[in-house]
């Protein structure tokens, strides 16, 4: 049988090449398969299929993150003012930590996962990805082995971390969306929704990895193209952080066997949906697989059985090897990996996708002990080649050469990309839009989709597995109320903590992008401090998924985003650690039209705290206590929740005030820490009211409020209620510390705007006059009236 | 004397960390084990004096929760389990632990399998804090606990189910019904306070000498104040709960 099959690529003309690209799913452009064309040209071959892939696979969007890299000129333009410039993305985002310059961010964007310092033992590694397209074709099993892949970044990161916390966000289409208006192809929102949700729930429960951190967004552009987050927090000891490949150190395979599951994965994933997508590119899953060796892994760790270690995901043993084999050089004898099933292309090992497996560098006198080790909890481990120092990836298949590249070729030899940006900013206008009846209103928000209570979504995740969680992503009277975020005693013997949360919001990048990512880096810190997080120890993550970006208004939006995340990220003084980009989320139709989503970033914020004890949450306490609103309030109405249930476009968006609310949230930190401040919860989504209801949820208390108090210049109801503006916290004081709190305050935009009261209602004052009371029990059902 | 506790480990055990660290800060000697090491001899149960089976999903509980393990005990271990049994010494399931001893049949009477945990009312897996009530029982590990206790159920299987009403009323008649499912006044309701529809609200039970134990909630994760959801509302005045005590009352029983 003929294994290698050679692709004449020689002889091909531009057209050819091409259909070459098209024909084998490679997902390279012109330009690229000309560079490979060059290559082989000079080498006097032609190409087998399994480098063509293995090309293919390294140079993918996904592996190497061109657009990232690219050289952008970019036109912005803002009235009759153009602005022009030349921008590499990744380096706007590096910047960031490089400028701030921490000696607790001890390892970022090179490994897996970025890792910040805890003590002076153990850092903290977080890492988020994306699995929007295997989501989409194949909920459970994409959503899943989302999962399962970022927690194998954690346990690759370094020598390897042990999870402790996952974290999951979702934004679907709308669950009611009408089935008749379903293009063919597409699964409806809400059995992608079911089988997302079913698919994080079974692999990470099964994990035993608690997942207490998240968001569900809903959106009719996310209809056909789901984005589903999965992140993972784990903890390393500090000298377990550097990895090294040593010249004679053998490849070895751990957990898994090889099936032809997830071929193409790293190249589809980076292409638009479309009808006709082969199934075979969505991996399959089985966490107990995953569960096992993750559990020998970290004791061999610690016993130095080997040097380096990498998961296997996106690109298979083609990625895991070659990226660690890049300074040295690998061979591999294919034909020594376990496999699920005979009948596989050498090819097809060599990309397979198959979930559950690492890549080990192993010394070759530990090797048999790792073996047995690995074999005595009986996960299966095996040596398929070594590195040396050849400066090639050589692959041999009984004895046949499959694979014979230069290393440096296939790293380096990328054609950077030359690509085009333009944006046109928008004239913000306020739009006059009054509510006809407000106390409607405010219950038509606490139902929105974005706004109501995920509590049967949550609940199905272990949130406590580990015994780390204290402050869960439930709090108060029952648990009904809802956390900014959660806090993790991550060591059983020390109260050190961590603090995990997000922000997102894609509805503000419809206005302007750049504010978007201001409004979602300070909402990620807000929701951070709110439960006692110290603005000064906080890294973030940023994860951008966007539509079509080979259109040039796209890219530009994408390119306003990052610049948003560079300067909003340096005034709060934020460094970011890692990230990931997902790009072309975009579905073209029958009929050609291009539908992509909204470009959406999701910002993943890890705090690092003293004392687990001293943190907050966002219940009602006690009747009697003062209700504040610490910060201003404006007339940022724009793509507010109070906008999207009453339908209307425009407006302004929030505009953050670092400086401002940097102080504040020092403050904030200070009173949590002193227990001065009782509750806190950050006014987002929903405005200043959502907020309010949320934390008499929590309480099962009521309140009472004068909204003409709140501190602002706009003094419409509306405006006071529902604005979206940063930098602004509801904190609730006892009577008795009053003094103590406006003195930590000072200075400080603070209003006192009621107090908590028994009576199980919310009763809103302007000045004398008496706008609405509504009972509690209205206010829950309406929160939880949202039917998955 | 300190006690040896073996915690037994195997594909897809999940709670053995937070269960080795309660133990250990009640007083044990406490050990992960992997069911492999026992099966090749390296370890013997009979060495230690308490055997912990913690939650998890040991093997994926494919086929049912903790089937397989279930009878890889009956098949592999039981001469060893048998004997740990007849010495009166202690063992104890959470959650899927407690799925084990049931699936196994040695709870409640060391016999055939007798009592099941099905599948929750609700259909799915849920993670909630609940009430438990004491009931007055055989075992000494519930001993000086307050009359109802809390700490969080997370299964997708864990409805209590007997046979038939002869084998429930013959564990009710035993007192081998250590803790049920109430609300906060103690009064034994239907949903969300029985999380999973269990019947006559049973979470826990033991054996007729009270020696083994069994029971869904989680003791392990609710150790400190700083655990309970609401600790932020409720000034607990004692840094460790009443299910820590549970922990330091089976170390004792051996000391």
């Amino acid at each position: 049988m003929n294994y290698v099959r050679e692709i004449d690529i020689l002889n091909a003309d531009e057209k050819e090449l091409i259909e070459i690209s098209e024909k084998n799913l490679l997902s390279l452009d012109i330009e690229e398969m000309k560079k490979i064309k060059e290559y082989f040209l000079s080498i006097g071959r032609n190409p087998t299929d399994c480098e063509l892939e293995c090309i293919a696979q390294t140079w993918s969007e996904h592996c190497y993150h061109k657009t990232f890299k690219a050289n952008i000129q970019y036109i912005e333009k803002n009235g009759k003012k153009i602005e022009k410039f030349n921008i590499c993305l990744l380096r706007e985002i590096m910047e960031v930590t490089e400028k701030l310059n921490y000696p607790w961010c001890i390892s970022v964007f090179k490994d897996n996962a970025g890792i910040i310092k805890i003590n002076e033992k153990y850092g903290a590694a977080f890492k988020v990805e994306t699995h929007n397209h295997p989501s989409a074709l194949e909920p459970y099993g994409g959503a899943g082995t989302g999962i399962g892949g970022v927690i194998r970044d954690i346990l690759g990161v370094g020598l390897g971390a042990k999870p402790i916390l996952n974290t999951d966000i979702f934004c679907f289409g709308p669950l009611d969306f009408p089935y008749e208006k379903l293009p063919e192809g597409v699964l409806h929102p809400k059995r992608i929704f079911r089988g997302v949700v079913s698919g994080v729930r079974d692999y990470g429960n099964r994990m035993g990895i608690p997942t207490a951190n998240g968001a569900i967004i809903f959106d009719d552009r996310y209809v056909y193209n789901c984005l589903v987050y999965c992140g993972c927090v784990g903890i390393i000891p500090v000298n377990k952080i550097e990895k090294k490949v040593n010249d004679g150190d053998l490849i070895v395979v751990i957990g898994g066997r090889t099936g032809r599951d997830g071929i193409h994965g790293a190249t589809f994933s980076s292409a638009s949906l479309k009808e006709n997508i082969p199934t075979s590119v969505v991996q399959i899953g089985n966490p107990i697989v995953e569960k096992k060796f993750q559990d020998v892994l970290l004791v061999a760790r610690d016993l130095n059985l080997y040097n380096s270690i990498t998961d296997c995901g996106a690109g298979g043993f083609s990625s895991a090897i070659g990226e660690m084999g890049k300074d040295i050089g690998a061979v591999v004898y294919l034909e020594k990996v376990p496999l699920k099933y005979e009948g596989l292309l050498p090819w097809e090992i060599f990309l397979s996708e198959s979930q559950e497996r690492m890549v080990l560098a192993v010394p070759e006198k530990k090797v048999e002990k790792l073996i047995n080790f690995f074999a005595s909890e009986d996960v299966e481990a095996t040596v398929i080649g070594k590195f040396v120092k050849t400066g090639k990836l050589t692959v041999y298949y009984k004895n046949k050469l499959v694979c014979d590249i230069d290393i440096h070729f296939l790293h380096k030899g990328i054609p950077k990309k030359n690509l085009r940006g333009f944006f046109e900013r928008k004239r913000e206008k306020p739009v006059n839009f009054k509510s006809k009846n407000i106390k409607e209103d405010i219950l038509k928000v606490l139902s929105s989709p974005i706004i109501s209570s995920k509590e049967e979504v949550i609940r199905q995740y272990d949130h406590e597995v580990g015994g780390r969680t204290i402050l869960k992503p439930f709090v108060g009277y029952e648990s009904r109320g809802v956390s900014d975020g959660v806090v993790l005693k991550p060591f059983y013997e020390t109260y050190e903590g961590l603090i995990i949360s997000c922000g997102i919001n894609p509805f503000y990048g419809e206005i302007d992008p750049y504010y978007m990512a201001g409004c979602c880096i300070e909402e990620c810190i807000r929701n951070i401090v709110s439960c006692g997080g110290n603005p000064e120890k906080i890294a973030i993550l940023d994860n951008f998924c966007w539509g079509n970006i080979s259109d040039e208004r796209e890219l530009g939006n994408l390119i306003r985003c990052v610049k948003g995340c560079k300067d909003y990220a340096l005034k709060y003084r934020i460094p970011f650690i890692s990230g990931k980009d997902s790009l072309n989320n975009y579905f073209k139709r029958k009929d050609g039209k291009i539908i992509s989503i909204p470009g959406t970033l999701l910002i993943s914020g890890i705090g690092i705290i003293e004392d687990v004890r001293k943190i907050c949450s966002t219940d009602f306490k006690k009747e009697g206590n003062i209700i504040f609103v610490l910060g201003k309030t404006f007339n940022e109405l724009g793509s507010s929740q109070f906008y999207r249930v009453n339908r209307i476009k425009g407006g302004i968006v929030p505009k953050p005030r670092p400086e401002k609310t940097l102080s504040l949230m020092k403050k904030i930190h200070i009173g949590i820490k002193n227990q001065l401040i009782k509750s806190c919860h950050d006014c987002s989504d929903g405005g200043l009211i959502t907020t309010i209801c949320e934390m008499m949820i929590g309480g099962n208390l009521g309140c009472k409020i004068d909204f003409s108090n709140v501190l602002t210049e706009e003094k419409e109801i509306e405006i006071v209620l529902f604005s979206e503006s940063c930098g602004r916290f509801v904190v609730e004081i006892e009577k008795e510390k009053l003094n103590e709190f406006e003195k930590l305050f000072k200075n400080e935009e603070l209003s006192q705007i009621g107090e908590v009261i028994e009576e199980k209602e919310l009763i809103g004052f302007w000045a004398n006059k008496k706008l609405f009371k509504i009972p509690l029990e209205l206010i829950y059902r309406s929160w939880t009236s949202l039917n998955f | 004397m300190k006690p040896k506790v073996l915690i037994l480990r195997v594909a897809g055990t999940n709670c053995d960390f937070e269960t080795e660290w309660a133990f250990a800060l009640a007083g044990a000697f406490a050990e992960k084990v992997h069911i492999n090491q026992i099966i090749r001899r390296e370890k013997k149960v009979s060495d230690y004096q308490i055997l912990v089976i913690p939650g998890g999903f040991s093997y994926g509980d494919d086929i049912a929760a903790g089937k397989v393990l279930a009878n890889q005990i009956k098949l592999k271990l039981w001469e060893e389990i048998e004997k740990f049994i007849s010495q009166k010494k202690v063992i104890v399931g959470i959650c899927n632990g407690f799925q084990v001893l049931a699936k196994s049949g040695i709870l409640p009477f060391n016999s055939k399998q007798l009592i099941t945990l099905e599948w929750n009312d609700s259909g799915r897996f849920e993670d909630r804090w609940v009430y438990l009530k004491v009931e007055e029982n055989v075992s000494p590990f519930f001993k000086g606990l307050p009359e109802i206790i809390r700490m969080p159920v997370a299964h997708a299987e864990g409805k209590f189910l007997p046979q038939n009403n002869k084998v429930l009323n013959e564990i009710e008649r035993n007192k081998q019904i250590v803790l049920r499912y109430c609300d906060k006044e103690g009064n034994l309701t239907g949903y969300p306070y029985n999380p999973n529809g269990s019947i006559r609200n049973i979470a826990g039970i033991c054996s007729k000498d009270g020696l083994i134990i069994g029971m869904m909630p989680h003791p392990e994760r609710a150790i400190l104040k700083y655990h309970y959801p609401d600790f932020l509302k409720n000034e607990e005045k004692e840094e460790f709960t009443p299910s820590f005590k549970i922990f330091k009352n089976m170390v004792k029983y051996f000391s």
